[in-house]
């Protein structure tokens, strides 16, 4: 088990370390569960760690990791919150650290991207800026309204999901979505990455072939009071995470009030004029910290020709 | 049941027909069996391999599938409104066709959501519809609207053929299984004029519930793209453009069933010029109202000029792109037929059947540029390295289960044509009824008077 983890993904080493402490809780303790008295300190168990090396740790401080939620639960949404997303796009410099720290999360295919940087420009007079794209989990979905089968919903909390238990891959949502978030899986999933756990509309692996995928802001990290991939994944804090009923995002290291944040900064939402409502606000590219060729470091020639092509207006 | 002279000629003209198959018949049909098979590996490939297999990715999720879709559910309107509307005016020059019509509704009407199914990426999941359906959804609106279609229009052939089907269960056939079949759906037919009475009224109320279920169905459809926020397809004039759309070129199917049926069985005495030239006007009128709306729906995008919309136009306008297939498709199928029809010189049977061969090219076509150009056309640029996400083209498991289809469409309407006369062969008596009901009447007025 110890040689194969340097494949695993960070949740799935997660998992692996939460069902060890799971096993280790029935086996070693079942003390704790019968006679339902607080553990005495002292007794100890062995854990393995994140990183690898095995632990002695107080029975006292082990708590239950909280797994992905699974069916009704999934569908219903995390209690009192309200998921939002801020992305600062002064400050991105298409570093694509979310693109592949997503990737790696939930396991795609090189060229299928959950979260996508676009180059945009809005008019030739102006320069162009990085627009990172998650699904912007709309309060008034398009996608989720003509869903056949309600395989694709949307919960107290927010979040848009898909469940590809239920979903029969007829791309209604797909042709829907004006934001192009949706990522169909053409053919059978690799699985190489795919832990070994069963699957939940939460965590969105594993993948199933004929269904359709996006963007989930990570709930299943968020029941674990973790932010989102893409967030921690950020070398310049562009994305702010948090909930809108207490008011908080933060990029990991920096907080903010997010009313005051979007007030201040003039935070508005991408083409607002469809009506989709999107829980995803931008900040405008002004006072940046880059310039947007500095983009362009970590991409080869031909993206590079590809990105510059695509954003001229040839008409 | 008794049978009038010309009944029974037709009847013993047919007969001989259904009962045997030529060489060149076998021949022929072995093709398009060849066909069929082919569809199904292609099918089989699909379903192994994933719908990697087809052309369609993430941007354009809807492709050929789709196209042929709405082209089928098009021409099934042949027999719906076409008979429909011809049986409720009392025309006298539908008997000869009508058959031929509602064979066309049916046989489409089977095949084309089948290319729903072919499109779906979990066909394993069908039943999810009944499970989960919700009604907000337009494609619970489709399948509702088009399994009501085809049982309304099932009904509607099979009350047309009563008469057939009881002339057929007294014809001294060889083979047993066809009396027992015969017999069992004569349902004791037998003309009397009670049930000539009740099958003539069930015809009306069927005829007059067919025509607005059928717009209905191309009305949901259109909505399927209606609905969204595309450039292209969201349009308020999308459910009565496909409408239009669609009886275009079900006249046009059916006049070259017509013209095949009448090479093939010999047909010359019961389906004559008078046909072709009444069946040339109405696909001609169809065509000049769906010039209409096609300049309506461009005009106003374009004057409008909004940056999405304006960047479908430039692509169905651009020679590099889609504009030959546009100007086919807009154009010359349109225009063609009606400068051939509207013409007397240039009407004739062939000439009148090459321009429906254009017409119905034409809107399929048609309904390809309806959903390539704006699927490639998203909101947000398109920065993909892939090729295959940017510009969609068919392979060739679409193009075999494209062609299955249309092999499909020629087999069954064979099969029917081995079960039923192609052409009416009892006439109903509703026309010599109405000449006699008003005479009735007229002569009550003059007494009175």
């Amino acid at each position: 088990m110890e040689n194969k983890e340097k494949k695993q993904t960070r949740r799935k080493f997660f998992f692996k370390t939460a069902t060890a402490a799971i096993g280790a809780i029935s086996t070693a303790g079942i003390v704790t569960q019968s006679c339902k008295k607080k553990v005495e300190e002292g007794e100890t168990v062995s854990l393995l760690s994140p990183d690898g090396t095995l632990v002695e740790v107080d029975k006292a401080n082990i708590s239950m990791a909280k797994m992905p939620a699974q069916g009704k639960e999934a569908r219903a949404g995390i209690p009192n919150k309200k998921f939002v997303m801020v992305i600062d796009l002064a400050r991105c410099r298409n570093a694509r650290k979310c693109v592949t720290n997503c990737q790696k999360m939930h396991d795609l295919e090189p060229g299928d991207e959950w979260i996508k940087v676009f180059l945009m420009q809005d008019s030739n007079d102006t320069a162009p800026y990085w627009f990172p794209k998650p699904c912007f989990h709309c309060n008034q979905p398009p996608c989720v309204k003509v869903c056949p089968v309600g395989a694709t919903y949307k919960r107290t909390d927010g979040l848009v999901l898909v469940d590809n238990e239920r979903c029969i891959g007829c791309k209604f949502c797909m042709t829907a979505c004006p934001y192009s978030s949706r990522v169909f899986q053409w053919k059978d999933p690799v699985h190489e990455n795919q832990a070994d756990h069963d699957y939940s509309p939460e965590t969105s692996v594993p993948h199933k072939v004929g269904t359709v995928g996006k963007c989930d802001f990570c709930p299943d990290m968020a029941r674990m009071g973790k932010l989102p991939t893409c967030v921690t994944g950020c070398p310049n804090g562009v994305i702010f995470f948090g909930d809108k009923n207490e008011d908080i995002v933060t990029n990991g290291t920096e907080s903010f009030r997010f009313s005051e944040l979007v007030y201040e900064r003039a935070g508005y939402h991408f083409m607002a004029e469809l009506g989709t409502e999107p829980n995803v606000y931008y900040l405008p590219p002004v006072d940046r910290l880059f310039d947007y060729k500095t983009g362009f470091k970590t991409l080869t020639n031909e993206q590079k020709e590809f990105y510059k092509k695509s954003i001229v207006k040839k008409h | 049941m008794d049978l009038d002279q010309k009944s029974t000629r037709t009847l013993n003209y047919f007969v001989p027909q259904m009962v045997t198959i030529s060489k060149s018949g076998i021949l022929q049909l072995s093709i398009l069996i060849l066909f069929i098979m082919g569809g199904f590996y292609a099918l089989y490939i699909q379903i192994v391999d994933g719908h990697i297999v087809t052309g369609m990715r993430d941007n354009v999720v809807w492709g050929l599938y789709i196209a042929n879709f709405i082209f089928f559910i098009g021409i099934s309107y042949a027999g719906a409104l076409i008979s429909g509307i011809l049986h409720l005016l009392r025309v006298e020059w539908r008997h000869p066709i009508i058959r031929i019509a509602e064979i066309i509704t049916i046989i489409s009407t089977i095949i084309g959501p089948a290319y729903i199914l072919l499109c779906m990426g979990r066909l394993d999941r069908l039943h999810h519809l009944v499970l989960y359906g919700r009604i907000q959804s337009p494609i619970i609106w489709d399948v509702l609207a088009i399994s009501t279609y085809l049982i309304g229009s099932i009904i509607f052939l099979y009350l047309a053929t009563i008469r057939d089907l009881a002339a057929l269960r007294d014809y001294p056939f060889k083979s047993k299984w066809r009396h027992t079949l015969y017999k069992f759906f004569a349902v004791n037919f037998n003309g009397n004029s009670k049930q000539n009475r009740y099958l003539e009224r069930g015809l009306n109320i069927m005829s007059a519930i067919i025509i607005p279920l059928a717009v209905l169905v191309h009305s949901v459809l259109a909505w399927i793209f209606g609905m969204t926020l595309r450039p292209g397809w969201h349009s308020t004039i999308f459910a009565p453009y496909f409408v239009v759309a669609a009886v275009f070129s079900g006249t046009g199917v059916l006049i070259i069933a017509l013209w095949v049926f009448r090479k093939y069985y010999h047909l010359e005495s019961y389906i004559t010029k008078i046909h072709f030239n009444y069946l040339g006007i109405i696909l001609m009128i169809l065509g000049a109202l769906y010039a209409y709306f096609t300049f309506s729906e461009y005009l106003t995008s374009w004057y409008g000029s909004e940056t999405w919309e304006m960047e479908v136009l430039y692509k169905l306008f651009d020679p590099h792109e889609y504009w030959w297939w546009f100007f086919f498709a807009a154009i010359v199928g349109v225009v063609v037929p009606i400068l051939v029809i509207l013409i007397p010189q240039f009407r004739s049977i062939n000439s009148i059947t090459a321009v429906s061969v254009i017409a119905v090219f034409a809107l399929w076509v048609k309904r390809y540029l309806i959903i390539i150009p704006t699927l490639e056309t998203p909101l947000l640029p398109l920065q993909d390295m892939r090729p295959e996400y940017i510009h969609y083209t068919p392979t060739a498991i679409e193009w075999l289960l494209t062609f299955a289809g249309v092999a499909m469409f020629c087999f069954l309407f064979f099969l029917f044509s081995k079960f039923l006369p192609i052409v009416s062969v009892v006439k109903g008596e509703e026309g010599t009824n109405y000449a006699e009901l008003r005479k009735t009447v007229m002569q009550r007025i003059i007494k009175r008077t």
